[in-house]
């Protein structure tokens, strides 16, 4: 990837997760940690990657965005604002009575919100639907849906990863977020869904893993994703949850919890600080 | 099973004595639309051949998707179908649809009003032999509970093949009930079904039964067999929701008392519906005819429905003896 391309993704994936902190801190609670470490991710897809365009959202040749782990909503409604799709100031509003963003993705009512998501494992599903749709139509579109590694405990998970690949949906591609943090703990300690990438091959799916903050890593594997022909793809990725924001990386606490004012000051100043760095 | 009522006998010689399983119904309907609506898809979990859907894939193999035994991911699917302009008309058994995939019924289709069709087979005790584990009496229940959900049980193969079509041209989710019993056909060809509206197939003064579903022909032999003795007026109510207030409301203030008869538990089905609109409009005593709280078990349909009263005689009895 081109540097200063890569500098100006960097940049505002900072920007994007100031959205993020700014919606939780307002709104007194939500997901902070899963949503600061998606930011790389969804900040690439939309900027980079996706055919949407905030002037025509609900154009049916558009690719589809399917946020599975609907908890992380303050991470997609950051990114859907800083692509345009609708003003930045109105993060604040998240999770306050007559917002449109509510805790968890709703669709037809926020612009750009492919699927109302929000119960774990349904969202998968909803976007191997859409695939389906696409492949019946022979419509050009992508989908993509964004799982968690908790998530992927629902047994529905596994029914649709088997349905994917037995209908060939390889204009699906799927992202599990592997941070390895779940409510109670480790997903490691509270129910292992290791080996991931071993289980989606077995359901005949083919597989990438990456650092899902390296923006290189990134690019590949959605170029890898788009150049499988008959199968789907899921990407494995590595983050940490909480990225950006120094207290609140890798720890379990902060999956679903709001800053506090003091907290909401260091995380915004840690955050400035490194887009300055960037834009310097 | 059923003694042919009034209007079947009025019927021309052919349609008197034939009997179809909605089901069958609503399989052939799949196929006779498929041609009008090219929108239209249709998934099943494995059961095609017993939902009738596999009438439909023989026509349309390329717009039927077999999702194996998966409920919950076909109704997710289907969500996500219909989020790309498709009518996706869902199936399975009631119990598996309405029930194993409850949640997503309401999460992925009911919360952001995705135009699903859920077409739902082998509803009610009449399923007969395989017993109560199949044998769900709590679908239209679950169904009402789901905002935007509208909840449609048809008679005959006319009304079903009717409620099919008026289901694809509704806009938002409908959960459609067919059975497994063959059931003689009462409705005749000119037969106007609407959603939210039941119908009067026979007035009455002293007391009115509201059935919906394969015991409506029931209904109208228990009319007609107290015909002398007591004024029994019979609606035909398909829709359990949204359930037709007027009609209720009419039939509470000229006959004074109201049965409600469904194949269905008596919590939350078409007697809870009709209850909720009397005692809150015109309160009148209501009594509700169906599955009283307990599970079925093995045994022929028509068996099971004469033991659980759900049969003209139960409704005579249950008239007399008020």
């Amino acid at each position: 990837m081109d540097t200063a391309v890569k500098k100006q993704l960097k940049a505002m994936a900072c920007r994007v997760r100031m959205g993020v902190v700014e919606g939780v801190y307002n709104a007194k609670s939500g997901h902070p940690g899963g949503s600061l470490g998606l930011a790389d991710t969804l900040t690439y897809l939309y900027m980079m990657r996706m055919n949407v365009d905030p002037e025509n959202p609900g154009n049916p040749e558009r690719d589809r965005f399917v946020l599975s782990k609907g908890h992380n909503a303050p991470v997609l409604y950051s990114v859907l604002a800083y692509s345009g799709f609708f003003p930045v100031d109105e993060l604040k509003t998240l999770r306050k009575i007559g917002s449109r963003l509510q805790g968890h993705p709703v669709m037809g009512t926020v612009p750009g919100v492919d699927m109302s998501t929000g119960s774990l494992g349904q969202g998968f599903s909803a976007a191997c639907g859409m695939a389906l749709a696409g492949k019946t139509d022979r419509a050009g579109y992508r989908v993509y849906a964004v799982l968690g590694d908790g998530e992927i405990q629902e047994g529905q998970v596994w029914e649709a990863a088997m349905f994917a690949s037995h209908y060939g949906l390889d204009n699906l591609t799927a992202i599990v977020d592997n941070n390895n943090l779940q409510i109670d703990g480790k997903v490691s300690d509270i129910m292992s869904v290791y080996p991931i990438d071993e289980k989606f091959r077995a359901f005949g799916w083919h597989t990438v893993c990456i650092d899902g903050h390296d923006f290189d890593r990134i690019e590949q594997a959605f170029e890898d994703a788009e150049k499988t022909s008959g199968k789907p793809t899921v990407i494995i990725q590595k983050t940490v949850k909480g990225k950006g924001v120094s207290f609140m990386e890798n720890a379990a606490n902060w999956h679903g919890m709001a800053p506090n004012q003091e907290q909401y000051e260091m995380a915004m100043s840690e955050l400035a600080e490194c887009l300055k760095q960037l834009e310097d | 099973m059923a003694e042919l009522s009034e209007k079947e006998l009025r019927q021309d010689g052919n349609a008197v004595n034939k009997k179809k399983a909605t089901r069958d119904s609503y399989g052939e309907a799949l196929r006779d639309l498929a041609d009008r609506y090219p929108d239209l898809v249709v998934l099943d979990a494995d059961v095609a051949e017993a939902t009738k859907t596999a009438i439909f894939r023989k026509a349309y193999p390329d717009r039927h998707f077999d999702c194996g035994i998966q409920e919950a991911n076909m109704m997710g699917v289907a969500a996500g179908l219909a989020a790309a302009g498709k009518i996706p008309f869902v199936s399975s058994f009631a119990m598996f649809a309405a029930g194993r995939a409850y949640e997503i019924i309401r999460n992925s289709v009911g919360y952001p009003h995705l135009n699903v069709k859920i077409g739902a087979t082998h509803a009610g005790i009449s399923v007969g032999e395989d017993g109560a584990t199949h044998q769900c009496c709590e679908d239209i229940a679950l169904m009402r509970t789901v905002p935007g959900m509208t909840v449609i049980v048809p008679s005959d193969d006319i009304e079903a093949k009717a409620a099919v079509e008026a289901a694809i041209l509704h806009k938002g989710p409908v959960y459609l009930r067919f059975g497994r019993l063959p059931v003689s056909i009462f409705n005749d060809s000119s037969y106007k079904f609407e959603i939210g509206k039941g119908v009067l197939l026979r007035d009455g003064t002293d007391i009115t039964v509201i059935a919906c579903g394969i015991l409506v022909p029931q209904a109208m032999a228990a009319a007609e067999e107290l015909s002398g003795k007591v004024s029994v007026r019979v609606i035909n109510m398909p829709t359990v929701k949204p359930v037709d207030e007027e009609i209720i409301l009419k039939a509470a203030r000229e006959t004074g008392e109201i049965i409600t008869l469904e194949e269905h538990s008596v919590i939350g089905g078409l007697g809870d519906a009709v209850a909720a609109v009397t005692s809150e409009k015109c309160p009148v005593r209501v009594k509700k005819l169906g599955v009283n709280d307990v599970f079925g078990h093995s045994g022929p349909g028509d068996v099971l429905l004469k033991e659980f009263d759900l049969t003209k005689e139960g409704i005579v009895k249950l008239i007399v003896n008020r």
